[in-house]
């Protein structure tokens, strides 16, 4: 689904990643795991688009999309949640949404300003779509609540009705469970299977050791802007060089 | 969605009514200018309250509405209507191609940059003596007309700008309500989060920016029409900033907050003669007060009041 | 080799307004390193520099030195209020809502001094009297040398400071990095005041050398500050030699434009390369691009 190919990334002087290459399979879950300042989230900035990589290509299904703008991607297919929520705080839930289905719509300024019935009809599509993933995360009730105001926890899963109304191939999520509490990791867990269930590819990058070995079925290990492994679960447990990184030389 | 289209129309109703008391007097003549005011207001707000992007040369938009009409149709007496319809479209296609330089800036540079086009627009419109009479001013336009009908009285005025103001405050609900409005607003809550989510705000930005300029072109082209006199002084900086102003007290990203705050600083004058010298006094006092104490303007302002007012009286009773 | 003449003494009166205008360029960039705010008041500093001056001579009857002191120092009272009452209250405040405060300061401020001077243009007399001297057939005005005098006291002064005292790298620091700046120690709240006391005070000090020169009014402080803005931009922000140069440069294309080409677009002329230099340079014409750390 995504492969990526040889990525290195400078800023100025300084190597954040180099040289990392791996695939994430279609219909997988795929944790990207390591110790603070391995270059977990720069990965991500340069998978989505945030910023361009330095060296390497970015694959998506086979079609270099290297070059292109995070929105371009977005509409390919790959979407993605960030590490701090970032919701429109001044729009409401349902809004927060309905922005998310921009791409599923295309209303133009003439046919909004003047009504057009075709527009009207499209109007009513989203939002009953918009309903529908809000439902689909368990938060239908605050749909009319300003996004701003919702708890973390809450956010979260209005991020991903958000991430989810793009109709994405591949969802990367940035550390989904920071500041959750135990029970609302718990139910993120069962939320992030039901999506890949519906056959969406998922990719991860994840502190919560125990989320990560429960529902990831394949990992990769970076270290200091360098791949240090690759392989599921229970081979990155077993993983000499891993411990090392995550406990230091003995 | 309902309770939108009675207020709309409730707002139609007060805008028919209001002149019938003032029987054609002064006030009317004010109300004229709270309409051409409130629709360069509203143009501003879907850009700054909506989309978040700062401008500070909607007077050169105006002006080049305002001296295109009135170029046009004196020099080269071309019908008033077309003239309107020619000088819109050519001051929008400009800010379209403006729009996509300028709008790559962000905050003060964005600031800066309109700032710079409305200075440079008001010396062209100072210095191209021969094509618009320079400081002197640009006379001798004349008044629109429909068939027989002529725009010749205040009242008759009255009803031709709000006309026009009430079908571009229409369009403007449709738009901020939809598709494209929230589109706008996610671009201002975060920038990076909506490209991601797909919004093109590169071109949305450029959009809406071509509207808003559209919009003050057709105000300044009412304007020339109705004073049929017209000088670089009503185009200069100091009305962009009344602009920005009467938004800021009337509420950003409010359709109607821009026209409440047009209506209030447009009467205030008015209203107490002395206050002329005072103006940018207190033009200066409402932009600082109004951001640090009431970001949201009057519109979310007042209801906020009242709603810390009205508990604190009930425990009392 | 009258032209010749001629374009000499538009270098020279260039060189004079674009040092005013490299001032005021500092004092944009002093403030916008501290706090990342770009100040729509600060050509109201230079204003009240020269108006008080005035105001000092000809009212408190106060010799010009006592009176520029007085001048300097009312205008930097003025930045700190400034700051205190429209700036400090706003914690976190987005940069639209700085934008439309420092607007809403520039207009308070220039309408004060409107009511309380009234409207009409004042000149201040020239600081050592007005007799030309000759250089290679261009005339120089003792103002002219005055003005390159004070232009370089200050710059030198104000890299002294950023470069040798504590509380100019102090500075420096929140101007890199304000959380770590204050996880040293360094009172972040004290250095955006501090940044505005230098800059009100180097931007009335460019306010009160120019007044001899072009006569000086409650308005003058939106196109003088426009300038200065230019010229920081052109430097890339810095409060270095960049934006001396910028200043330098935008004053001589500035006189140059104005004396060959047409002197009704001469404030048109820095705003032209005012929006070049945002359109494809927006980090200044002298700096590196540096990859941007989002």
């Amino acid at each position: 689904m995504l492969n990526l190919s040889g990525i290195g990334k400078r800023f100025g002087g300084l190597t954040a990643l180099d040289g990392i290459s791996f695939n994430v399979g279609e219909g997988s879950i795929t944790g990207i795991i390591g110790p603070n300042g391995a270059g977990k989230t720069t990965l991500f900035n340069v998978a989505t688009g945030i910023y361009p990589p330095s060296s390497g290509a970015v694959l998506l299904q086979g079609k270099d999309i290297s070059k292109l703008p995070p929105e371009g991607r977005a509409r390919l297919g790959l979407v993605r949640t960030f590490q701090n929520i970032e919701l429109f705080g001044k729009m409401t839930v349902l809004e927060n949404v309905l922005v998310g289905l921009h791409t599923q719509s295309k209303a133009g300024i003439f046919s909004c300003a003047f009504r057009m019935p075709w527009q009207m009809t499209e109007e009513r599509r989203v939002r009953e779509r918009a309903k529908e993933l809000l439902d689909f995360v368990g938060i239908p009730e605050l749909m009319d609540v300003e996004a701003g105001t919702l708890s973390f926890g809450k956010g979260r899963l209005l991020e991903i009705a958000r991430a989810m109304a793009l109709e994405p191939k591949l969802l990367l999520m940035d550390e989904p469970a920071a500041g959750l509490n135990s029970s609302e990791t718990a139910e993120l867990a069962d939320l992030i299977k039901k999506i890949r269930d519906l056959g969406i590819t998922i990719g991860l990058v994840e502190h919560d050791m125990d989320l990560v070995m429960d529902i990831c079925d394949q990992l990769v290990v970076l270290n200091l802007g360098t791949m240090l492994a690759e392989g599921t679960p229970r081979e990155i447990q077993d993983n000499q060089a891993v411990i090392t990184a995550y406990l230091g030389e003995e | 969605m309902k309770s939108d289209k009675l207020k709309f129309l409730a707002f139609c109703l007060v805008v028919l009514l209001a002149p019938l008391p003032l029987a054609g007097g002064y006030l009317t003549n004010v109300l004229i200018f709270v309409g051409i005011n409130g629709v360069l207001a509203l143009g501003l707000n879907l850009l700054l309250g909506y989309a978040g992007q700062i401008s500070l040369g909607q007077a050169a938009f105006f002006g080049l509405g305002a001296y295109g009409s009135g170029v046009l149709t004196t020099t080269y007496a071309m019908n008033p209507w077309l003239a309107m319809a020619v000088v819109a479209v050519c001051v929008a296609a400009f800010a379209f191609a403006l729009g996509f330089p300028v709008l790559r800036l962000k905050g003060h540079y964005l600031a800066m940059a309109t700032l710079g086009v409305g200075v440079i627009a008001n010396i062209a419109f100072n210095e191209t003596v021969d094509l618009t009479g320079g400081p002197s001013g640009l006379s001798g336009i004349p008044n629109l007309s429909i068939g027989g009908l002529i725009f010749d009285t205040d009242l008759k005025n009255y009803y031709l700008v709000w006309s026009f103001a009430l079908v571009m405050i229409f369009l403007s609900l449709n738009l901020v309500n939809s598709r494209f409005g929230r589109g706008l607003r996610a671009i201002h809550d975060s920038e990076v989060a909506a490209r991601v989510m797909g919004v093109n705000a590169r071109l949305m930005k450029v959009q809406v920016f071509t509207l808003s300029a559209f919009i003050s072109a057709i105000a300044g082209s009412l304007y020339c029409h109705v004073m049929t006199f017209i000088s670089p002084t009503s185009f200069s900086f100091h009305v962009s900033v009344e602009l920005l102003t009467m938004i800021v007290i009337g509420g950003l990203g409010s359709v109607y907050g821009s026209i409440l705050g047009a209506l209030l600083l447009t009467l205030l004058p008015e209203m107490l003669r002395t206050f002329h010298d005072y103006d940018i006094v207190v033009y200066g006092m409402l932009l600082i007060s109004m951001t640090i104490y009431m970001p949201g303007g009057l519109v979310a302002g007042i209801p906020a009041l009242f709603r810390r007012l009205l508990p604190a009286r009930g425990s009392n009773a | 080799m009258e032209l010749f003449q001629q374009i000499t003494q538009f270098v020279i009166s260039g060189l004079a307004t674009g040092a005013i205008y490299a001032l005021i360029g500092l004092s944009f960039a002093i403030i916008f390193n501290s706090t990342g705010i770009i100040n729509f008041a600060q050509g109201e500093f230079v204003m009240l520099g020269g108006v008080m001056t005035i105001f000092s001579l000809n009212v408190l009857h106060l010799p010009l030195i006592a009176a520029i002191a007085v001048a300097v120092a009312a205008t930097t009272v003025v930045g700190v209020v400034f700051e205190r009452l429209a700036i400090r209250p706003l914690k976190n405040a987005t940069p639209l809502a700085l934008i439309i405060i420092t607007i809403g300061a520039s207009i308070l401020i220039r309408g004060v001094v409107m009511l309380v001077w009234g409207k009409d243009t004042q000149a201040l007399p020239a600081f050592s009297g007005n007799d030309p001297i000759s250089v290679v057939g261009a005339t120089l005005l003792p103002q002219h040398l005055w003005i390159f005098g004070v232009t370089v006291l200050v710059i030198v002064g104000c890299r002294l400071f950023f470069h040798h005292t504590i509380s100019g790298k102090a500075m420096r620091a929140c101007s890199f990095n304000r959380r770590a700046a204050n996880l040293v120690g360094i009172s972040v709240g004290r250095m955006v005041l501090f940044s505005f006391v230098i800059s009100a005070a180097v931007g009335s000090l460019a306010g009160v050398i120019i007044a001899p020169l072009t006569m000086t009014a409650y308005d003058v402080g939106v196109m003088l500050g426009l300038k200065g803005f230019c010229a920081a931009i052109m430097g890339g922000m810095g409060s270095g030699l960049g934006t001396v140069l910028g200043g330098l440069i935008l004053g001589t294309l500035e006189s140059l434009g104005a004396g060959l080409i047409s002197s009704g677009y001469k404030d048109a002329i820095a705003f032209f390369i005012l929006l070049l230099i945002l359109f494809i340079r927006p980090q200044g014409l002298f700096k590196k691009g540096e990859t941007e750390r989002v």
